[in-house]
Formats: structure tokens, C-alpha cells, sequence
């Protein structure tokens, strides 16, 4: 099965490379975007097909390496 | 005096880690590879130095603080031998969760690189003791992902406690509240931005990093 892993800042922590995304987008025209927050995505190939099991396994590996706790949350999506 | 230096793939300031402890010292460091799994037994001093150890991937420091020699490296550091984390290797140290807070990308999105006038936020400690008589010394900074970040919390806490240890007189990264070096509470991880093995010798424009090494190694006279 695999997973998709959100990482992202966490509300109130500092995002310049979204501020400058989010300048470059209003001087290309889309004046409706109001700001912009950059984050990351991470697919995992995972040998297992016991979502319960994944789900436990992936989020241990946000806590032990894929995300920053001072300053990331994450959201696990699993699919088959 | 026995130092060690630990060596990252895509450390880059391991050399002049190694000569400023020479330097100061007069014997060389034990080099570490991150793959060992142990230090040398009987270390006065550890440094983490600087660099792009695994080309930053996922978040400056984050893999590296993961590497084999690094459960050693939180033995020691809790046994209480003095280490220091500079630029990179202070990413590492706070990502191996040895030190608070975290080093983000630099709030302008500029690599600097400058000399950075700091602040000696207190002559307290085993690494500041030789700046008792100044305030203001002049160390060089050469990064992108310098930008300290905690919570209020933390940030209020480590302030009371006096673990932040050097301010920047002209924030060049947009760090929370100046800070340029924090120890942790027990007082023996040292990490900062600043570069002071690169301020070591009349050659390399200024000296102001000398009097660290030696408050560290006990080389003071």
C-alpha cells in the first residue's frame, strides 16, 4: 500500500518561501491570492497491506525523522 | 586534552574545527565518521562542525542527526562532556533534540555571509568565561537556514534560564528574539550560527573566536 504524507508549518510559524510564492503568483495577475503556505509531500511505498498497522508505522516515522515537531504537523493519507 | 570532530558526508568546516582545536591544543582531534558507532573513551571536547551534511535534504541537519554516531553523541552529551555545534552542526544538535528550538530558512531567503558583530549574552558559562571583559566580538556567519525558531515558551525559558548565550547585534537571519548561540540546561551543548574556527588566527581577519576554544579547553591563563 502506499502513503502520502502532508508536512507543513504549523499555524503562526513564519513561511517566507510562501510569502515570496504568494508575492510572485499577485505579480502574475492572481490578485485574488491572498497568501500562500508551502509545505511538503512524501509518497512511501510500504510492504504491507494492514492499513491499521500502516497508519501506526508511518505516523512513528513523522514523529522519528519526516517532520519537525517545534514547527511541522502531518496528515497520513493511505491508499491501496 | 583529547577532542574529537564528527564528520558528516557534506561536512565542510571539519578542517577548520580540527585546526582551531590544533591550534589551541597543540594535538590534533580524533576524526569521527558518522557510521562509528562510539567516540573515543576519555573526550574533553566534541564538535560538531559545519557544512551540508546530506545536502540538506527533508530539513538541514535532520538526517545526520540520525546517523549511527549519534546515539554516542547523546551519551556523552548527558555524561556531561562539553560539545559544540556550529552552523550545520548546530541543526544537527537541535534536531538530535540535544539542544531547543530549531534553525529555519533565513527570513530574507538570502544565504549570508558576513562577519556578524554578536553580543556576549553572559560570560557565565564554560564557553563564554574568556569574553568576561567584552561585550561585542565579531564572528563570521555563512548560512542559509540560520533563522532560530522556538515557542514563547520556550523561548521565555531558555532566556531565564541563561541558555541563550550570544545575540546578534544586527539579526541578519531573522532569528527569534537576536539569538545567535543557546546551550542546553545543563550547560555543556554549546550550538550556534557563527563560525568561531573561523576566527582563530590573525589571517583569518580577526581573532574574536579564540578566547571560546580556550574558555572551553581550560587554556586560559
Amino acid at each position: 500500500m502506499k502513503a502520502r504524507v502532508h508536512v507543513y508549518l504549523k499555524p503562526g510559524v513564519l513561511d517566507p518561501q510562501g510569502q515570496a510564492v504568494s508575492n510572485s503568483l499577485n505579480h502574475l495577475g492572481f490578485n485574488e491570492v491572498a497568501g500562500v503556505r508551502q509545505g511538503k509531500l512524501i509518497e512511501i511505498d510500504l510492504n504491507t497491506a494492514d492499513a491499521e498497522e500502516a497508519q501506526q508505522r508511518v505516523a512513528e516515522m513523522c514523529d522519528k525523522l519526516l517532520a519537525n515537531p517545534v514547527i511541522e504537523n502531518y496528515d497520513i493519507e493511505l491508499s491501496a | 586534552m583529547k577532542t574529537a570532530v564528527i564528520v558528516f558526508p557534506g561536512s565542510n568546516c571539519d578542517r577548520d574545527a580540527a585546526m582551531a582545536l590544533e591550534a589551541v591544543t597543540g594535538q590534533k582531534p580524533a576524526m569521527v565518521w558518522h557510521e562509528e558507532t562510539e567516540l573515543p573513551e576519555g573526550l574533553d571536547f566534541i564538535m560538531v562542525p559545519g557544512g551540508f551534511s546530506y545536502g540538506d535534504y527533508l530539513r538541514s541537519g535532520a538526517v545526520a542527526a540520525r546517523s549511527p554516531i549519534v546515539n554516542d553523541l547523546k551519551k556523552k552529551a548527558e555524561a556531561g562532556v562539553p560539545m559544540l555545534g556550529v552552523c550545520n552542526g548546530f541543526q544537527i544538535l537541535t534536531e538530535a533534540g540535544l539542544l531547543d528550538g530549531t534553525l529555519m530558512r533565513n527570513a530574507s531567503l538570502h544565504f549570508v555571509c558576513e562577519k556578524a558583530p554578536l553580543l556576549v549574552e553572559t560570560a557565565n558559562t564554560r564557553f563564554t568565561k574568556g569574553y568576561a571583559d567584552r561585550k561585542e566580538i565579531l564572528i563570521p556567519v555563512a548560512h542559509h537556514d540560520g533563522n532560530y525558531f522556538a515557542d514563547e515558551a520556550t523561548l521565555d525559558r531558555i532566556e531565564g534560564e541563561g541558555q541563550v548565550v550570544f545575540r546578534y547585534a544586527n539579526n541578519p537571519n531573522g532569528s527569534a528574539r537576536d539569538i545567535a548561540g543557546v546551550t542546553n540546561a545543563a550547560g555543556n551543548v554549546l550550538g550556534m550560527m557563527p563560525h568561531p574556527e573561523r576566527a582563530v588566527d590573525a589571517d583569518h581577519g580577526g581573532t574574536d573566536g579564540l578566547a571560546l576554544f580556550e574558555s572551553v579547553l581550560g587554556k586560559l591563563s
